[in-house]
Parts: structure tokens; C-alpha cells; sequence
């Protein structure tokens, strides 16, 4: 059997036109996905049930859910700092249950955007957003920029789908219609593919935005003659291809977001593009890593009023990053016990922050034997969502599609892990009150 | 001779298809490597494949080196994952986002054998 218009459940493209070929409920084929898609999809390996151990040295035993879930539920409600980590490669019907957990324990909910797009976050604080859907900026797109990302290594599919070679209303002779320019550190493949490489030393986009900003403004005389390692000439050329441009688009990436200044070079992104809107009509937009990490901030903000690392320790969502970010609570050893869903926090938190996990109890809940299972004290398997489970998630532009479900499998779905970890949690500590 | 370096991580294609196949030998290839251009290679003289050792303020790691062309001299890249973890900064900088990027490192040959995942992990517990 084929099923047709599958969306992926990788990356925050959300491709929603692949077709698998599911034989004997078991997908044998995944076509016109890219190859992180095709081998997501395809799977691996898995846990194959609920494991424990004291010693996180030691090895795993097997247990069954209703243990390894009221063991959970126990550390959770004896717990005084817990951080809920994770969420990004769930659905949203999970997320909700998430944040309830939180507020039943007191604990801090965050998500990966943490160490991936959190910085935008806090740049939109500052100054809004100009931005779009991707259908938008296919359709209309006569300048493309990258900037600090790399499409090609990282959301194959972007530049076919949305982004450079689609035809659009307006841009309709695709990859023809549109000037593609690169900013990086270095010569990256989707460097390769653009009309201009822009080299910017690393640490100084803030500059580089700095001078296009001066360059828009016509105060060209007050910039340097090189800026973050680009030439003067080729910034005002830059800037001047900026204003000629009926629609401007810059999607933007870790290159900006995980560099020095950080939340600082989103604000001044979008503070160039809103001037840049004096002159044509331009957007930015984050390039999102999990498929529904957009979700996450979209159901907590909802929830709670903010898009991630909520404190519910008073009783009452607290926000602030740089003290209620993962790493933050974890550098500072803050956390004395942590649960890590749909997210793989062994595998990409600094190795001081992965250390204070390695002192306090570590529950994780996933399909896949990863870094993070090495720290945990217990490992509740669950289902692929978005593979053999159905929901909503939000791609990287903030349209909500629904995932599907390809195949059957008898692993519970996060949802029903959390709706037993969250009546377990108010029998401990209603007993205890 | 030792190369001082401007270490940065982030994501490859071959690490993403590995992210839900991280005991595999495929992840360790996918994410355990330091590229940078043959020009840097050739100073320290080591061959693809041949073992470095990158430290910064934060830690070390031994990774095999790997070239990129693409990479300005003096830029170090390692994928995201475990490996690069090992050096990168933790502080935030008070806005909730390690330093993954831009870090001085030093890089030299080394003997040493590059750590596998649960080794490495089994570091910090």
C-alpha cells in the first residue's frame, strides 16, 4: 500500500507531498523525501521496553510501564527543581500535557530551542517580527539570503520546495527569478549554489548587519572601509541590491543564533529588514531544526504566556532567560532531577551542563537508545510521532498541519506516558498534603 | 606544531540521518570529525583520517580530521553532537545559549584514539 501526501516529521520544513510504501504494516519505502527524512522515516533500531537502574553505571533491567512510570512520577513529585526538557520531536497534544506536568510539579519546562532558536526569540521581543508563510516567500521571493545557515546540509529540501529553484506567481521562473546570496563563515554547500558568498569573520554578523543597516539608511560615509572581514564596496553593493528588491527574504540560522552577540544579531536582523520595508517589501524567518519545535513555543505560549523555559516554581509561569534556559539551571547545578522527552539533551548540551545530569535522577522518554539514555535512570519507550502516531505540529512557519500515522505498533504515545505520570503525581502528592 | 584555531559546530546531512541511531558506527562518523582546509592540514601535517586532538577553555576531545576547503584557514568544524560537546562553552552569556560557536581552540596530531559515544559520556557520571 502507498500512502500519499505523508508529511515529515524531521525538520521544520514539514514536507507534506512524500509517499510511503507500507507492506505488512512495516513502511519498506519512502519516496521524495530527502535523505533525513527518508531514513527518519525508514527508522532504527529502538528500546524495545521500559528499563531502570540505581546505578547510572550500572546496567538497565527491565521493567514493565507501570513501574518505570510510577518511579518516574515519584522522583518528579519528591523533586524541588525538576527540569521537563525536551518536547520538540512531539506533537502538540503531547506539549499541552507537558506544561500540565510542569505546573503539577513546580518544576521548569524548556524546549531545544534553548540551544537552537531561543536566541530569536528573545530577538522578537525586541523588535517584532516582519515575516511570512513560506508559500509567501516562494510565490514573491526576487532576493534570497541565507544567512548563518545551510539549507542544503541541514533542510535539504528548502531550496525546492520554498526557498530558490520552486516557480512562484510572481517569481515565475524559479531559480532565474531570484538573486540567492550566502553570509558564512565559511564556503558552505549552499554557499556553492548562491550568486554571492558573503565570508563574514566569525563573531562579527552584528557588524556586517550594522554597516547594510548604515548602507539602507544613506549613510554609507560613515563605514569602514572592510566590515566583520567584508569589503565596503561589496556591502554597498549589497545594500543597494537589498532596497532595489521587490521581495526580499532572509532566512537565518545557528550562524547568527549560537555566535557572539547571539540574540542581538536577530535583533538587528529584523531591525534591518523593518528599515528595508521603507524601500520594498521584506521578511525574515528562523530556520527551524525539529519538525515541531515551532509547536512547542506556539502551545507554551498559549498555556503559560511564554514561548519556553517556564518557571512554575511559584506556582505561577516565570520566565527569564539566562536563569530559566536549560543549560542555565544545569551550568549553575540548580536541577535535581531531570525528564527529557522527545529530545536528545545527551547529545547536544555542553558537557558541563550533560555533567550535572550525570549526579541527579534522569528519566527519559523516547524511541531511541541515544547519549541521553547513558545519563538516565530510567528509559520509557513510546511511539514515533508522525510515524505511527497522528497530531498537529507547526512548521517552521507557524502553519499547524496534521501529522499521519503510517503504521501500527504497540508502544504507548507520549500523551498516554504523561497522563499516567501526571494522575500518579497528584495521588503522591495529594496524599502528602 | 599546533594550529590555534576558531572552533564552530553545527549540523551535517549525515548527522541528521544518524540523530535516532546514536550507537551506530554510522553516528560516529557522522558527527565524530574536525574539518578544516588542507592548507591547515598540511601545517599540522596530519592525513584525513589521522586523529587530532582539539582543546579550548572547556575541555578536549581527540576526533579523526577530516578536510573541508570550504573553511577559511584557521576555522574548525565539528557536527553537533557528543564530540563537539566535549569543548564547547556552557555559560550563556545570560541569554540561555551555550557557546557552540566562535571559540578559541587549539588542535594538534595526537596518537590518542577518539572516544566512542558512551565513553565519552560515561565522563561525565
Amino acid at each position: 500500500m502507498i500512502i500519499k501526501d505523508v508529511l515529515c516529521p524531521f525538520c521544520g520544513c514539514l514536507c507534506d507531498d512524500l509517499a510511503v510504501e507500507v507492506e505488512n504494516n512495516k513502511v519498506v519505502d519512502v519516496k521524495h523525501a530527502c535523505k533525513i527524512g527518508a531514513s527518519k522515516i525508514m527508522g532504527h533500531d529502538r528500546i524495545k521496553a521500559p528499563m531502570m537502574r540505581d546505578d547510572k553505571n550500572g546496567e538497565f533491567r527491565e521493567v514493565s510501564y507501570d513501574e518505570a512510570i510510577n518511579e518516574s512520577a515519584k522522583i518528579l513529585a519528591n523533586s524541588k527543581r525538576p527540569l521537563l526538557y525536551g518536547w520538540a520531536s512531539g506533537l502538540c497534544e503531547m506539549m499541552a500535557k507537558g506544561i500540565l506536568l510542569n505546573e503539577e510539579v513546580g518544576g521548569i519546562i524548556d524546549n531545544t530551542a534553548s540551544v537552537c532558536h531561543g536566541p530569536s526569540v528573545l530577538g522578537v521581543h525586541e523588535k517584532g517580527i516582519p515575516t511570512g508563510t513560506l508559500g509567501q516567500f516562494a510565490n514573491r521571493a526576487d532576493l534570497v539570503v541565507f544567512w548563518g545557515c545551510n539549507p542544503v546540509q541541514a533542510h535539504p529540501r528548502h531550496m525546492s520546495r520554498y526557498s530558490v529553484f520552486t516557480k512562484g506567481f510572481f517569481a515565475n521562473k524559479g531559480r532565474k527569478s531570484r538573486k540567492v546570496v550566502v553570509f558564512d563563515v565559511r564556503k558552505t554547500d549552499t554557499a556553492e549554489m548562491a550568486d554571492e558568498y558573503v565570508q563574514v569573520n566569525p563573531g562579527e554578523d552584528y557588524l556586517v548587519l550594522s554597516a547594510l543597516r548604515a548602507i539602507v539608511a544613506d549613510k554609507a560615509d560613515v563605514v569602514p572601509d572592510s566590515v566583520g572581514g567584508v569589503p565596503k564596496e561589496k556591502l554597498v553593493e549589497l545594500g543597494e541590491a537589498m532596497k532595489a528588491a521587490k521581495f526580499g527574504i532572509v532566512y537565518f540560522g545557528m550562524g547568527l543564533t549560537q555566535s557572539r552577540g547571539k540574540y542581538k544579531n536577530i535583533d538587528n536582523a529584523i531591525s534591518l529588514i523593518t528599515e528595508l520595508n521603507a524601500h520594498g517589501k521584506h521578511s525574515i524567518i528562523p530556520m527551524r531544526g525539529h519538525y515541531n519545535v515551532g509547536g512547542f513555543g506556539q502551545v507554551c505560549a498559549w498555556e503559560t504566556g511564554y514561548a519556553g523555559a517556564v518557571d512554575m516554581s511559584r506556582g505561577t509561569p516565570y520566565y527569564n532567560p539566562g536563569e530559566t534556559c536549560s543549560n542555565d539551571l544545569l551550568m549553575r547545578e540548580e536541577i535535581d532531577a531531570a525528564f527529557v522527552i522527545a529530545a536528545d539533551a545527551g547529545a547536544h548540551f555542553p558537557a558541563q551542563s550533560i555533567a550535572r545530569m550525570g549526579k541527579v535522577p534522569v528519566i527519559q522518554i523516547d524511541p531511541f537508545h541515544n547519549p541521553t539514555t547513558e545519563m538516565a535512570n530510567i528509559v520509557i519507550p513510546t511511539k514515533v510521532s508522525g510515524v505511527e502516531l497522528e497530531g498537529t505540529a507547526y512548521r517552521m512557519d507557524c502553519v499547524s498541519l496534521r501529522m499521519r500515522k503510517l503504521v501500527d505498533v504497540d508502544f504507548p504515545s507520549d500523551e498516554e506516558v504523561l497522563d499516567k505520570i501526571i494522575a500518579k503525581v497528584r495521588e503522591i502528592k495529594g496524599a502528602s498534603s | 606544531m599546533n594550529l590555534n584555531a576558531t572552533f564552530i559546530s553545527g549540523r551535517t546531512v549525515n548527522q541528521g540521518c544518524n540523530l535516532e541511531n546514536k550507537t551506530s558506527q554510522a553516528y560516529f562518523d557522522a558527527a565524530a570529525y574536525c574539518e578544516m582546509n588542507s592548507k591547515d592540514a598540511s601545517s599540522l601535517g596530519v592525513e584525513p583520517g589521522n586523529n587530532v586532538k582539539v582543546t579550548t577553555d572547556h575541555g578536549s576531545v581527540v576526533v579523526p580530521m577530516a578536510i573541508c576547503d570550504g573553511n577559511p584557514d584557521g576555522l574548525v568544524f565539528i557536527p553537533m553532537g557528543p564530540w563537539a560537546n566535549a569543548v564547547v562553552d556552557p555559560d550563556t552569556k545570560g541569554c540561555g545559549m551555550p557557546g557552540f560557536k566562535g571559540l578559541s581552540a587549539v588542535v594538534e596530531p595526537t596518537d590518542e584514539k577518539a572516544p566512542t559515544m558512551p565513553e565519552l559520556m560515561a565522563r561525565l557520571k
